[in-house]
């Protein structure tokens, strides 16, 4: 369960600012138009994480949110587990790149919305009880989301996610905003929890390192609009050091080469 | 406990320690002085302009005779028949129209359009439809309350962030869980805003019905009481009226500092 096929899919967005300079008829036909993806082919087996790169504004999160079913594509099409995607589902759960975790509801009853179709009292208490403690959120279980830290916001909606128990997890940049040794820990939380559930999960980063240390698998996009450049197997143990995996390491250079930069430290 | 810690932090971070009430007391006291040392030198007769000790005599009477509290009452009950009306048919209007831009569009000129009405150039009209008693008082609150609620709801729901609507998608909640869990909870703190600032606007139309539409009600107290000249009864009333409005929005802000507002109080702070 959770064998994504994207089958050929590009988008295109209304242009209003170029319309709006330009007026109709002059310019060129598609003056109106903003292509953001353009033919994506991407397969992603049963339980592979995989890492999504990019340069930013290149139309990472809107692939991901048509792998979700918030947005359609303009062509082409999306299935899971040989069904169509057509609308968000409870099977593929999103976390979002800005906090997602309602404001009003405790940390407990964030979670729960996971299981709240459970008919069991009992049991549904203990598989949020269950999720609070593999994200290490005991005693924090009656606090709102503002009285939480980042890291602890994004972990909470990390248990929400995974209480719902779905067969794909797409995370949208879950280590954006956090500091430098957050980030560590969550990344190490991320790659744990997937060991752990062994669920397919998508990533996208900005971070070429995590994507490295993470992924089961590397997806480089091109600028806007998006073509797959680089779509890689990575079959390195973990925990993986690139001080002690040199090819891992030439792989690094490679893509910071690829992504325009030289001298990558 | 937690909650316990966490309202008792909130009320001191508000500056709840008893010292406002010590300076409202003493500004009232001033403003008692200074009316009765006008009222003293002013030269006016005591039927034109009373001073504290005969108006608060007066209002004893009216107290004792039951006068004040029937009066008081009547316009109680409709404000509260006529806010509730309002609330009823106002929030959900507010939260359709928050949630289909097109029906908003549609009809947000005709709200916006007779919002600026004051409730009173109503009263011909309401009359005419309702006669004289509750019925056009009751009718006159309720326009006063209703538009400023619709609009508030619409603005507020309209802003909800739109991740939320996608997280409910994400978990596939349905249309009543989308009301209850996002719609409802989102815009609690600031309906009870609006609620506080048309329950202002609601209680002075009350007393300005009741001059003219009814023969009862706090309103109606103050105009019989001009044409008996008693000023002094017209001053009990004033008072009264004033108290009254004090303790409603006093009961609006408590309502405001629930803690099922607080995640609000939170984000709008910096
Ligand atoms: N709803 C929309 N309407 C019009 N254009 C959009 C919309 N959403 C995204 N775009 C455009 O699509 C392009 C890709 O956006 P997207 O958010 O997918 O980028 P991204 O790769 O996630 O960037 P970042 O790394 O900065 O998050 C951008 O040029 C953006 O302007
Ligand atoms: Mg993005």
């Amino acid at each position: 369960m959770g064998h994504i096929l994207v089958d050929s899919i590009s988008k295109e967005y209304p242009n209003r600012r170029k319309q709006a300079r330009w007026g109709n008829g002059s310019g060129s036909p598609s003056s109106g138009i903003l292509p953001v993806l353009s033919n994506i082919n991407l397969e992603v087996g049963d339980g592979e994480m995989v890492c999504i790169l990019g340069p930013s504004g290149c139309g990472k999160s809107t692939l991901l949110r048509i792998i979700a079913g918030f947005e359609t594509p303009t062509t082409g099409s999306v299935l899971i587990d040989g069904q169509l995607v057509v609308r968000p589902s409870s099977d593929n759960i999103f976390v979002f790149q800005s906090n997602g975790l309602l404001p009003w509801m405790t940390v407990w009853e964030n979670v729960e919305l996971g299981v709240r179709k459970l008919p069991d009292l009992r049991s549904r208490e203990r598989k949020v009880a269950e999720q609070i403690e593999i994200v290490e959120l005991e005693g924090f279980e009656h606090h709102y989301p503002y009285q939480l830290s980042g890291g602890m916001q994004r972990r909470a909606e990390l248990a929400r996610a995974l209480a719902i128990n779905p067969n794909v997890m797409i995370m949208d940049e879950p280590f954006s905003g956090l500091d430098f040794l957050t980030h560590m820990k969550m990344r190490e939380e991320v790659v744990n929890m997937h060991i752990f559930t062994g669920k397919t999960t998508l990533v996208v980063t900005h971070d070429i390192d995590d994507a490295l240390i993470m992924g089961d698998r590397i997806v480089v996009l091109g600028v806007c609009p998006a073509q797959v450049r680089l779509n890689l197997r990575l079959d390195f143990p973990r925990p993986r050091d690139f001080q002690k995996l040199p090819e891992l390491n030439k792989l690094r250079q490679q893509i910071f080469l690829m992504q325009g930069v030289t001298y990558a430290v | 406990m937690p909650s316990d810690y966490r309202r008792i932090r909130y009320l001191t971070r508000r500056g709840f320690n008893g010292k406002p009430l010590v300076w409202a007391g003493i500004s009232f006291a001033g403003m008692l002085i200074t009316w009765d040392l006008l009222a003293r030198f002013s030269g006016w007769s005591a039927q034109v302009f009373p001073g504290p000790i005969p108006v608060f005599v007066s209002m004893g009477e009216l107290i004792a005779d039951g006068t004040l509290l029937r009066h008081t009452v009547a316009s109680l009950f409709r404000i509260t028949v006529g806010f509730y009306l309002a609330v009823l048919l106002g929030l959900p209007l507010g939260i359709f129209l928050g949630r289909h831009k097109t029906f908003n569009d549609l009809f947000n000129p005709i709200v916006q359009f007779l919002k600026p009405i004051s409730p009173i150039a109503w009263i011909p009209l309401a009359m005419l439809w309702f006669g004289i008693g509750d019925k056009p008082a009751i009718f006159l609150i309720f326009l006063s309350s209703f538009f400023p609620l619709v609009v508030s709801t619409a603005i507020s729901v309209s802003s909800i962030n739109p991740v939320f609507f996608q997280v409910a998608a994400n978990f596939n909640f349905s249309r009543l869980e989308i009301i209850s869990k996002i719609i409802i909870p989102a815009i609690t703190p600031a309906t009870i805003t609006a609620f506080r600032i048309s329950l202002a606007i609601a209680w002075l139309v009350v007393v300005a019905a009741e001059m003219i539409a009814v023969p009862s009600g706090l309103g109606y107290l103050i105009l019989d009481s001009r044409n008996a000249l008693r000023m002094d009864y017209v001053m009990a009333g004033m008072i009264v009226i004033g108290v009254i409005g004090l303790l409603l929005d006093f009961i609006m802000r408590r309502l405001g500092q629930l803690e099922s507002t607080c995640w609000y109080h939170f984000e709008h702070r910096q």
